[in-house]
C-alpha cells in the first residue's frame, strides 16, 4: 500500500480549536493606544517631513501633513485591522499576513506623526533621521553579522558586546601607533577574532556552556580594555595622550549614488566600513542560502550529527564561522574609534552588541532581516537623541527601550514565531 | 564494551544480515563501520586493501553508505538539499548548482519506484519516504556497500515489505547490504547470511533457512520460553473509558483522530500498531499532557480530560512513559528521591512542606528489595542504573500506591531478557489484583503475550479493537491502515486463493 | 570485487574506556541535549527543547574543589603578568635585560608584590592606613559581598530549575526603585519604614524575575534573551522615572533625593565603618535559600524540574508554575540586592545603582557551583577582590579594572576544567566526559 501524504491542510475546525488569540489581544492593545493618544491627546497643528537638504542636488518638497486628522485616520484603520484580525482568528484561527503588514505600516505612520507633531518645531528632517541612524545602526549590524554567522552554525553568540569592544579598544590603540586608520582597521578585525578563539576554545572544545562563556567573554573584555585604557590610554607623553588619538577612515562618498535624496546621505556617503558593510549583508545572504558553504553552515547548526554522516567536519565549520564573526564584529568595533568618534572611552559600546542580539533574533537569524532589524533600532535610537532636543510627548527613554521590546515580543511569539537554528547552542560531541 | 573482538566478512551482491537484541552491540560496530566512532583494536579491510576510517566522509570514499536507524537529514532542508549535502555539484565559486542533484534523484526514483519529490521538504515526508531519501543520498554518492540500520523499526508491515523488495533490487545490481535487525521473520526473509550478535560478541553464522527458534535463542543466549503462564483475564466492570478523543499538534493535524475504546477491571488492553501512529499522544490525553484535547476520558465515570497531570495521578492512575529516561525518571537525583517523584507531597513524605528523608529512605530499602532492584545505594544517581533497573525503578514507583488503572508504555523496551519477564509478571499480577491495565507497544510479541484484547492504531485513528489471540497476519494488516474487518476479509480471500503473504505466520517467538 | 571485511585481530585487549555508556557525555546518544531527530509527521511532538537546560545544571554542579582553588591561582598569575606587562618600572628593566636580567625580574617581582600586597590588605587589615575603615578592610569585603551574595543566590536558585538569570541587573534597579520610592517618598515609623522598604524592593525584584519566568512558561520564550532585553528595558524605565517622579528637586541630574533615616539599614559597626544589616539579612537568605532547596518539598519540585523537566511534569508537577514561581523568589532575591545596595551603601538611588553587581552575581554563582553556601563563600570572595581593587587603585596605581579580568578568567577556567588539568598536569582517572 501506498503511503499516505500527511501533509494535508488542517481542518477548518481544527484550526479553530487551537487558535491563539495573542496576535488580536495585541493589536487591540495599539489600536486602544492610538484612539487615546492619536486622536485624544494628539498634538494639533502639521507634522513636517523634510525629505530634501537644502545642499541637495535634486529637490523634493516638504511631506506636510495634519497630525490630528492622520492620527484619527490611523486610529480607524488600526481599529478595523484589529476587528478584521479578531474576525479571521474567530472564524479561521488564521490571521492573514496584510492584515498585520498593513496594520505595523500604519502604526509606524501614526507614530511617527503624533511624535513630530508633538514636538515644539514640528518638523524633522528624513535625511538627518535616517543617516544619523547610521551611527547606531552600524555597529548593530555588524554584531547581528557576527551573530548570524556562529548561530547559524550552532554557537551562540552573547560575546557580540565583548568584540564590538575589543574592535574598539584596538582600532583607536593601533591607529594611534601606526597613524594608519587602516592597519586600526585590520587590527581590530584580528582583536575580534581574538575574542572569538576564546568563545571557540571554550565552548566547542572544552564544551563549557556557550551562554557562560559569553556573558563572562564581555565581561573580560570589559575588564581588559578598561585596564589598558587606565594603563597605556591615559599615560601622557609630552603632555599629550598619543595612544588615544587614531588616525580617522575618510567618508567616500559615491558620484550621483549619493545624490539620491535620504538613500544617498544614509547609504552613499559612508567611509570604506559602510561599504563593506553593505557588501557584507548582500554578501552573506547570497553565501548561506546559495552557495555549498552556505548549505554546509545551515547543516552544521540545524543537524550536526547528519552533516557529520556526509563527511562535513562540524567542529571545524562552527570554529570558523565563530572566527568569521569576530573579525565581522571587530571590523564594526572600529567604526566606533576610526569613524564615529575621535577616541576610545571605557565601555564605549554601550550595549549595543545585545541590541544586534536583538537584530539578530528579530530579524530571524536572516542576514537581510536582521540587517533591516538593525537599521530600525539605529532609526528608533537616532530618533530618541534628535527628540531629546525638541520637548516631545514621548519620553526618549521610551523609545530606547524599543528595540528590547520588540526582541521580547518576537521571542514571545507575539511577533511571528522567531525559530532559531534548531542545534544553536547545542555542543557536538562525537562518541 | 559495546563491541568485542567481531569478525564479519560481507560478500558483493548479499545481504547480510546483522542479527541481536536491542543493545547487543550491532549499531555501535556499523557506526565504527562507517567512521563515526573509532574502534580501539581491529582493521577493516574493503576489497581485501586495508582501509581507515577516521570519519565518515572516508567511508564513503571506500564506498560504505548508511541509513541510520534515526535518520540523517535535515528537516528544513529540501529532498534535493538533504540528497547534495556533503556532495554538492556546484558551479563557479562554490555557487549551488542543484539542479544535477534533482536529475540524479529522479534518475533513481524511476530506476527503483521511489515516488519522490526532490523539491519536497524533508519535514513534510513521511517516515517511509524519508528513508528513501536516506537510501538515496547513499545510491547518488556510489556506494558499493549499503548498511541498514534497524530501517522496519519505523515502518507498517507492508511498507517493510516494499523496503524488502527494494533490498532484493539492490543486491541483483550488485549492490552488498548488511541489514541490522532484531526481527527474526525480517531477517529470516531477506537475506543471504546471518550473523548473530550477542553483547558486543559474534555469536555465529547461520544460513537463512535455519529455524525461528534455533535463532532466537543464539540471539538471547538460551533456549527462550518467553511464553508466560498467565490465567486468563476475570474481567470485571467497565471502569475506564475514552470517547471519540482527538488529539491536535499546535498546527492542528490530527495525532488521534476520533478513539474510542474501553477497558474493564482484571483486564489488560495492548493498544499495537507501528510507532508513532498516536500511541503517544493516547496515553499522554490520559495523563493530561497534551494541551489539544477534544473528546472524554473517564475513570469510575469521572472526566479526566482538562484535568491537570496530578488531579489524574490523584484519582488513582499509574503510569510508565514510553521513554523513561526523558519521562519516567530524573537521571540527576537519587534512586530513593526517584522513588517518590510523584508522591513526595503526601505524608510520609512530606511533612508540613519539608521532606522526610528518613521516611524517603525507608521506603527506598523496601523498594529496592520488592522490586529486585540492583543497586550498589539508593542514594546512588538513577542514571548509574542500567535499563531494566531504571524501568524497575519507574514500575515500583507507579507501582506502590493503590491504582484504578495501570497505563504502561513500551515496558520493555531495552530491557535485558531477565528484566522482561520479571516486569511481565508484575503487570499481569497488577490485572490480577482487579486493576484495568492498558499496555503500549510496538513489539508485537510483547502485545501477543500479553494482551487479553489488541487495540490497532493507524495513523491516529484505531483500526478495531479484537481479541488476544489473533493472528500476526491479521494485526500486520490493521497496523497497515485496514479496519478489522477489511483485514479479516482480506485474509479469507487470500486463504481461498491459497497464497498466504509474507506477513504469514512466521514466527512464534 | 572480493566482499569488504571486517577484521578485529585478538591480539590487542579493548580499552574500558571506549565504552559508549556514560550518560553525562554531553550530546550522547539518548542524552536529551541532543537535537532532536526529523520526528516522523505522524508524530510531530518535538520533545521538549529542555535538555541545554539540564545540561547546564549538570555543567555547574559537578567538578571539585580544588578546581576551583586552581582556577583562582591561575586568573590571578595570569592578572600579575598583565600588571607587570604594562608597569612602567617593568618595561624599563627590559630595556636592559640582557645587561642586567635580574633587574627585570626585581621590578615585575615589585609590581605584582605591590599590587597585590595592596589587594589583599584592602581586603583584610592594614596597618598602615589612617582610618578604621581602612585598617579594617574585611568590613569593606563584607559590604562589599552582601549585595553580591543575595544576587548571586538569585542565580543559583534560577540555575537549579534549568533557568538561566541573565537578568540579575535589571531586578537589582527594579528593587532598588521600588525600596527607594517607598524610602524617600513616605514617612513611617522607625522599623516598619526599614521592613516597607525590604518588601518593596523584594516585590520589585520578583515582578520584573516575573515576566521572564511568565513569558518562558507561557510562551517559551527563552528566558537568557527576555531577561537581557528587561535589564536594558530597567535601565530606560528608572532613567525615566529619576527625570520626573523619582526627580531630585534640588538636582539637575537624574537622581533621587536622599533615603529618610527611617527606611535605612542600621550600620553595624559604627559611623566608621560602612557595613550595614543587609549583611544579616544576606545571612538569612543563605539559610532560607539551603533549606529550600534542599529540604523543601518545593525545592525537590525545583530539582527535578531542573535535571529533567519532561520527567517533573509526567510526574505530575507543574513545570510551568516552577518557572514563575522560581523566577519571582530570584527576582526577590535580586531586589533585595538592589534593597541592600540602596538602603545600606548608597542611600541615592541613580540609574547606575547595579553597577557591576549582576554581572558579578552570575559569576559568583558560577564559582559557588550553584549551592547556596558555596555562593555565600564566592560572593565573600568577589567582596574581597572590589574592597582590594579600591586599595589597589589607590595604593599600587593599578587600575580596578583587573578584578574584572581576574574575575571572568576564574569563571572561565572552572568551567573547563580539563583545561586547568593540562596546565598543572594533573592525571585524573579516564573517566569518558564524566568531568564536563
Amino acid at each position: 500500500m501506498s503511503i499516505t501524504a500527511k501533509s494535508e491542510t488542517p481542518k477548518v475546525a481544527d484550526a479553530v480549536a487551537i487558535r491563539s488569540w495573542k496576535m488580536p489581544i495585541l493589536l487591540g492593545i495599539l489600536s486602544l493606544f492610538s484612539v487615546v493618544v492619536f486622536i485624544i491627546l494628539g498634538p494639533s497643528g502639521t507634522a513636517t517631513f523634510r525629505i530634501s537638504q537644502d545642499t541637495d542636488a535634486w529637490q523634493v518638497p516638504d511631506l506636510v501633513v495634519p497630525a490630528k486628522a492622520v492620527g484619527a485616520l490611523v486610529s480607524i484603520i488600526a481599529v478595523a485591522l484589529t476587528y478584521l484580525a479578531w474576525r479571521q482568528t474567530r472564524d479561521s484561527g488564521k490571521i492573514a499576513k496584510w492584515v498585520i503588514t498593513s496594520f505595523s505600516v500604519v502604526f509606524v505612520i501614526g507614530v511617527m506623526v503624533w511624535i513630530i507633531g508633538g514636538t515644539s518645531t514640528q518638523n524633522i528632517t528624513l535625511v538627518g533621521l535616517f543617516a544619523g541612524a547610521m551611527l547606531i545602526t552600524t555597529p548593530i549590524l555588524f554584531g547581528a553579522m557576527s551573530g548570524v554567522l556562529s548561530e547559524r552554525a550552532g554557537v551562540v553568540n552573547i560575546a557580540i558586546e565583548g568584540q564590538l569592544l575589543a574592535g574598539a579598544f584596538t582600532a583607536a590603540l593601533v591607529a594611534s601607533i601606526t597613524g594608519n586608520a587602516y592597519a586600526g582597521l585590520i587590527a581590530a578585525a584580528v582583536a575580534g577574532v581574538l575574542v572569538s578563539v576564546l568563545l571557540a576554545l571554550f565552548s566547542i572544545k572544552y564544551v563549557v556552556n556557550q551562554i557562560i562563556v559569553g556573558v563572562v567573554l564581555n565581561v573580560l573584555v570589559s575588564g581588559l580594555t578598561g585596564f589598558l585604557f587606565e594603563k597605556i590610554m591615559k599615560t601622557k607623553v609630552d603632555g599629550a595622550t598619543i595612544y588615544n588619538q587614531p588616525a580617522h577612515l575618510p567618508n567616500l562618498p559615491i558620484p550621483l549614488l549619493s545624490e539620491i535624496p535620504i538613500i544617498g546621505p544614509t547609504l552613499f556617503r559612508q567611509s570604506i566600513i559602510g561599504y563593506f558593510m553593505l557588501i557584507l549583508v548582500a554578501a552573506l545572504w547570497f553565501g548561506l542560502f546559495r552557495t555549498r558553504w552556505g548549505l554546509r553552515v545551515r547543516a552544521v547548526g540545524e543537524h550536526p550529527k547528519a552533516a557529520d554522516t556526509v563527511g562535513i567536519n562540524v567542529n571545524r565549520t562552527r570554529v570558523i564561522n565563530v572566527l568569521a564573526g569576530g573579525a565581522v564584529a571587530g571590523i564594526g568595533g572600529a567604526y566606533f574609534t576610526l569613524v564615529a568618534v575621535s577616541s576610545f572611552s571605557k565601555d564605549m559600546t554601550g550595549g549595543l552588541g545585545f541590541i544586534a542580539l536583538a537584530a539578530l533574533i528579530f530579524g530571524r537569524w536572516n542576514p537581510i532581516g536582521a540587517a533591516l532589524a538593525a537599521l530600525l533600532f539605529g532609526v528608533a535610537g537616532n530618533l530618541q537623541s534628535i527628540l531629546s532636543l525638541a520637548g516631545t510627548p514621548i519620553d526618549g527613554q521610551f523609545l530606547a527601550m524599543l528595540p528590547y521590546a520588540l526582541t521580547i515580543l518576537a521571542v514571545s511569539g507575539f511577533v511571528g514565531r522567531s525559530l532559531a537554528p534548531a542545534a544553536d547552542g547545542e555542543p557536538y560531541i562525537k562518541e | 564494551m559495546a563491541n568485542d573482538h567481531i569478525d564479519l566478512v560481507v560478500e558483493s551482491g548479499q545481504i547480510h544480515s546483522l542479527l541481536g537484541e536491542n543493545g547487543a552491540g550491532k549499531s555501535t560496530l556499523m557506526n565504527v563501520l562507517y567512521g563515526l566512532y573509532s574502534p580501539s583494536s581491529g582493521q577493516i579491510l574493503v576489497d581485501d586493501v586495508p582501509v581507515s576510517f577516521s570519519g565518515p566522509a572516508d567511508a564513503m570514499a571506500a564506498g560504505i553508505g548508511m541509513v541510520h536507524q534515526h535518520f540523517m537529514l535535515v528537516p528544513v532542508f529540501t529532498v534535493a538539499e538533504n540528497v547534495a549535502l556533503g556532495a554538492e555539484s556546484t558551479s563557479f565559486g562554490g555557487v549551488l548548482n542543484l539542479g544535477d542533484t534533482r536529475r540524479k534523484i529522479r534518475e533513481i526514483s524511476a530506476q527503483f519506484g521511489f515516488d519522490v519529490d526532490p523539491d519536497a521538504l524533508v519535514e513534510d515526508l513521511p517516515v517511509g519516504v524519508q528513508q528513501r531519501v536516506e537510501i538515496i543520498k547513499a545510491l547518488v554518492r556510489n556506494s558499493k556497500i549499503l548498511i541498514l540500520d534497524e530501517p522496519t523499526a519505523v515502518l507498517t508491515p507492508q511498507e517493510t515489505d516494499e523496503l524488502m523488495e527494494i533490498m532484493g533490487q539492490l543486491r541483483d545490481s550488485g549492490t552488498s547490504i548488511v541489514f541490522i535487525s532484531h526481527k527474526l521473520r525480517e531477517v529470516k526473509a531477506i537475506s543471504d547470511t546471518i550473523t548473530v550478535i550477542r553483547r558486543g560478541k559474534v555469536v555465529g553464522s547461520a544460513p537463512p533457512d535455519t529455524s525461528t527458534t534455533e535463532l532466537a535463542a543464539m540471539m538471547v543466549g538460551r533456549a527462550v520460553n518467553l511464553t508466560l503462564n498467565k490465567a486468563d483475564a476475570t474481567p470485571g466492570a467497565e471502569t475506564f473509558k475514552v470517547s471519540n478523543l482527538t488529539v491536535m499538534n499546535d498546527s492542528g493535524h490530527r495525532l488521534l483522530d476520533n478513539v474510542s475504546l474501553s477497558v474493564s477491571q482484571g483486564e489488560i488492553l495492548a493498544i499495537a500498531g507501528v510507532q508513532g501512529n498516536g500511541q503517544t499522544e493516547l496515553t499522554q490525553a490520559v495523563l493530561g499532557l497534551h494541551k489539544h484535547v477534544l473528546g472524554s476520558i473517564t475513570l469510575d465515570g469521572k472526566e479526566l480530560v482538562g484535568k491537570s497531570v496530578s488531579q489524574v495521578l490523584e484519582s488513582g492512575v499509574g503510569f510508565v512513559p514510553e521513554d523513561r529516561q526523558d519521562d519516567g525518571l530524573v537521571g540527576e537525583l537519587s534512586i530513593a528521591e526517584n522513588l517518590i517523584l510523584d508522591l513526595y507531597k503526601k505524608a510520609p513524605y512530606s511533612r508540613g512542606g519539608t521532606l522526610n528523608r528518613s521516611a524517603i529512605a525507608q521506603n527506598s530499602v523496601e523498594k529496592v528489595s520488592e522490586f529486585d532492584i540492583r543497586a550498589q545505594s539508593p542514594r546512588d544517581a538513577a542514571h548509574t542504573l542500567s535499563g531494566g533497573n531504571q524501568q524497575k525503578v519507574v514500575l515500583a514507583r507507579e507501582l506502590s500506591r493503590p491504582l484504578k488503572l495501570f497505563i504502561a508504555s513500551q515496558p520493555t523496551r531495552g530491557v535485558d531478557v531477565g528484566s522482561i519477564e520479571f516486569l511481565h509478571k508484575r503487570i499481569v499480577a497488577e490485572r490480577d489484583a482487579g486493576t484495568p491495565v492498558v499496555i503500549v507497544s510496538t513489539e508485537l510479541d510483547e502485545v501477543l503475550e500479553l494482551a487479553d484484547r489488541i487495540a490497532v492504531l493507524f495513523a491516529g485513528r484505531l483500526m478495531g479493537i479484537v481479541p488476544g489471540k489473533s493472528s500476526r497476519a491479521l494485526l500486520g494488516l490493521m497496523m497497515a491502515g485496514l479496519s478489522a474487518e477489511e483485514a479479516s476479509e482480506q485474509m479469507q480471500s487470500q486463504k481461498e486463493s491459497g497464497t498466504t503473504g509474507e506477513t504469514g505466520e512466521g514466527v512464534q517467538l | 570485487m572480493s566482499g569488504p571485511e571486517v577484521n578485529k585481530p585478538a591480539e590487542e585487549a579493548a580499552e574500558p574506556s571506549s565504552t559508549p555508556t556514560s550518560t553525562s557525555v554531553p550530546g550522547a546518544p539518548g542524552n536529551p541535549g541532543t537535537p532532536g531527530v526529523p520526528g516522523a509527521p505522524g508524530s510531530p511532538v518535538k520533545p521538549e527543547r529542555e535538555g541545554g537546560g539540564s545540561q547546564l545544571v549538570r555543567e555547574i554542579m559537578s567538578g571539585n574543589a580544588m578546581i576551583s582553588v586552581l582556577a583562582v591561582v591561575v586568573a590571578l598569575v595570569i592578572g600579575g603578568i598583565l600588571i607587570a606587562a604594562t608597569d612602567a618600572r617593568v618595561t624599563t628593566a627590559l630595556g636592559y635585560f640582557f645587561g642586567d636580567p635580574t633587574a627585570t625580574f626585581k621590578a615585575v617581582w615589585a609590581s605584582v608584590s605591590e599590587a597585590y600586597g595592596a589587594l589583599w590588605r584592602g581586603a583584610t587589615y592594614d596597618p598602615g592606613s589612617r582610618t578604621w575603615k581602612g585598617r579594617l578592610g574585611i568590613f569593606e569585603t563584607l559590604t562589599f559581598a552582601t549585595p553580591l551574595i543575595l544576587s548571586g543566590l538569585a542565580v543559583t536558585l534560577a540555575f537549579r530549575v534549568g533557568l538561566f538569570n541573565i537578568g540579575a541587573k535589571g531586578q537589582i534597579i527594579l528593587g532598588a526603585t521600588f525600596a527607594g520610592a517607598v524610602g524617600f517618598l513616605i514617612e513611617l515609623p522607625p522599623g516598619i519604614h526599614l521592613l516597607a522598604v525590604i518588601v518593596a524592593g523584594a516585590v520589585g525584584g520578583a515582578v520584573w524575575g516575573g515576566i521572564a519566568g511568565f513569558l518562558k512558561a507561557r510562551t517559551g520564550a527563552h528566558e537568557v534573551i527576555v531577561t537581557i532585553m528587561l535589564n536594558y528595558i530597567a535601565v530606560s524605565l528608572v532613567l525615566y522615572l529619576l527625570k520626573n517622579q523619582l526627580k531630585d528637586p534640588n538636582s539637575s541630574n537624574p537622581i533621587s533625593p536622599r533615603m529618610h533615616e527611617s527606611a535605612m539599614f542600621p550600620l553595624l559597626l559604627g559611623p566608621n565603618f560602612r557595613i550595614h544589616a543587609g549583611l544579616i539579612v544576606a545571612v538569612i537568605a543563605v539559610f532560607v535559600v539551603s533549606w529550600l532547596l534542599e529540604r523543601s518539598t518545593l525545592g525537590f519540585e525545583y530539582r527535578a524540574i531542573g535535571a529533567n523537566p519532561r520527567a517533573a511534569r509526567t510526574a505530575g508537577m507543574l513545570v510551568s508554575r516552577g518557572y514563575i514561581t522560581v523566577m519571582l523568589i530570584s527576582g526577590a532575591l535580586a531586589g533585595l540586592a538592589g534593597v541592600t545596595q540602596l538602603a545600606g551603601t548608597e542611600k541615592i538611588l541613580d540609574s547606575d545603582i547595579a553597577g557591576s553587581i549582576g554581572f558579578d552575581a552570575i559569576t559568583v554563582a558560577l564559582l559557588g557551583r550553584s549551592k547556596p553556601w558555596g555562593t555565600f563563600f564566592a560572593a565573600i570572595l568577589f567582596g574581597a577582590f572590589k574592597a582590594g581593587g579600591t586599595s589597589m587603585a589607590i595604593n599600587a596605581d593599578v587600575s580596578i579594572d583587573i578584578v574584572a579580568v581576574v574575575q571572568s578568567l576564574i569563571v572561565l577556567f572552572i568551567a573547563a576544567p580539563p583545561l586547568v588539568r593540562s596546565i598543572f598536569r594533573i592525571k585524573v582517572a579516564r573517566r569518558v566526559g564524566a568531568n564536563i
